[in-house]
């Protein structure tokens, strides 16, 4: 993306009007559910250890010794707070990930996250398609398990097919051939074909919801009981867009430890730099974490549905290229 | 030839793929929020003319294609090359039948063609988006075709063929669009 000297705004006053609308609404669906608004800092002395997400880094001059972290997320700091008080808290507010910008991306974009206390994932699932269907009317809800969507879509079971199996089923699709072929990382190999073969393929006037995802992307949610080698992390799509992200939280320490030292490893392997874990994460954790579960959803993006633009700079004031 | 990251695709930037060079028409980034990032690209094929889909991980690199474009005045034809030369510095260059394709139709002597070389070598022949030429031969009279679409046939002095207006003579110049390789007028000799 090239960046304009253009003053211009990149959205219109029709979809400012709308923006604003939007944050109202948002804001009274959880007063009327008595979930407190919180606000916790965008600059922050950790970042994640995510694999696939970088943060922004800055520095203060009255820590000359510190390098601050822009938040991908207020997840950490929502986290410690739930520890500290136990109760149930959302936040609208900016985040920042040193991304591409593209259609649908824009490294500094707002996100709303919310943690329910008491809540298991399937509850939190519901109040997401509640949220939903007041924002974007009564659509049709599906729901499917990753496992049971491979199934669908491309005949394979992802939780026991071989690298080598995976690879000659995505070979067919001469557009991702070149990349299979080299590809070797069974997690990258299944979101290629979640991102590029599956998505395009759902029903883009329903709310598709897929959930228990690989153990191996369970990011920081807590692994099935019932099954461990999932997890109960769920996905939202509606339009095409992948709009939210939400987990029955983890909320043992020692677990959350070895999340922060696995994503280390795998960061390693991948040729990127170790982050260092937040470990008042973990001291709150191992405090009175109460069970449960979370989701972040991309307020733009959710913008981008209700207006139906096909670009996320048009729900913003101004785009990355012209901010 | 350097490489390339997919940070710095965008259309218009020439990559090697399959052993061809290739030119980026459009560049999406796919990001799930939790994975890997993917450049999904549209190239054209710059020798077969074919435009593919390709899909690379974010962050990869990418041999870049040594491929420019030139401005060059079309000579002659010598029955197996079709020869250019360079306005400024009169430097001559001789394109295959492979490269100037479809376009040997639209050549007109002293006309400006965009030639496309890759390592030095013509691959590609861009005529100019208008050509005048002279019509050779026409069906004379008004009749024929008058159902609906008009127009008769009438061949150029290049062997192209192109639908004309019925009151168009043999003998006339007509100026012809060469990407549609659509009629658009007489022209005053």
């Amino acid at each position: 993306m090239q960046l304009t000297d253009d003053w211009q705004p990149s959205a219109s006053l029709d979809v400012l009007q709308q923006r604003a609308a939007l944050f109202q609404t948002i804001r009274s669906f959880f007063q009327h559910r008595c979930v407190l608004e919180v606000d916790t800092p965008i600059l922050g002395r950790f970042g994640v250890t995510d694999l696939h997400l970088e943060n922004l880094e800055t520095s203060l001059s009255h820590f000359p010794h510190q390098r601050f972290q822009l938040q991908t997320s207020p997840e950490y700091a929502m986290k410690r707070l739930l520890a500290a008080h136990g109760q149930s808290i959302y936040q609208l507010g900016k985040v920042f990930r040193d991304d591409e910008a593209g259609r649908f991306h824009n490294p500094e974009f707002t996100m709303l996250e919310w943690y329910r206390v008491g809540f298991t994932m399937q509850d939190l699932i519901d109040e997401v398609v509640c949220l939903l269907h007041s924002v974007l009317g009564d659509l049709i809800v599906q729901q499917s398990t990753y496992q049971a969507l491979f199934e669908k879509h491309l005949n394979i079971d992802p939780l026991t097919i071989s690298v080598k199996d995976l690879q000659a089923r995505l070979m067919y699709d001469e557009r991702i051939a070149d990349l299979v072929e080299r590809e070797t990382d069974k997690d990258t190999l299944l979101q290629l074909a979640m991102a590029l073969v599956i998505e395009p393929q759902l029903d883009k006037s329903q709310i598709t919801i897929v959930h228990r995802f690989p153990a191996s992307q369970a990011a920081l949610a807590q692994l099935d009981v019932e099954n461990p080698r999932v997890a109960l992390r769920f996905e939202v799509y509606v339009g095409g867009i992948e709009l939210a992200n939400g987990y029955q939280e983890l909320t043992d320490a020692t677990q959350q430890q070895v999340r922060f030292e696995h994503d280390n490893r795998l960061r390693q392997q991948f040729g990127k730099s170790e982050k260092p874990a937040d470990f008042r994460l973990i001291d709150a954790l191992n405090s009175e974490m109460p069970e449960c579960a979370g989701v972040a959803l991309g307020f733009d993006r959710l913008l981008m549905l209700v207006t139906g633009v096909s670009d996320i700079r048009q729900v913003l004031p101004f785009g990355i290229a012209c901010a | 030839m350097a490489n390339y990251s997919t940070n710095e695709f965008k259309a218009g930037l020439k990559i090697m793929q399959d052993g061809e060079p290739c030119n980026i028409i459009d560049n999406e980034v796919v990001k799930p929020g939790k994975g890997q990032a993917f450049n999904r690209v549209k190239i054209r094929k710059l020798i077969s003319g074919k435009v593919v889909e390709k899909t690379f991980k974010s962050g990869d690199s990418v041999e870049g294609a040594d491929v420019v474009d030139m401005e060059l005045s079309y000579l002659y034809n010598d029955g197996e090359f079709w020869h250019f030369m360079n306005n400024e510095s009169f430097e001559q260059l001789a394109a295959d039948a492979k490269a100037v394709g479809d376009s040997t139709k639209w050549l007109v002597e002293q006309d400006t063609c965009t030639l496309t070389l890759w390592n030095g070598n013509p691959i590609a022949v861009t005529p100019p988006n208008f050509v005048e030429l002279e019509i050779v031969e026409t069906d004379p009279g008004l009749k024929g075709d008058t159902a609906g679409t008009g127009g008769k046939p009438a061949t150029l002095s290049t062997g192209a063929v192109v639908r004309v207006p019925l009151f168009v003579q043999t003998g006339e110049v007509v100026k012809v669009d060469t990407r549609s390789g659509e009629y658009v007028s007489r022209v005053q000799k």
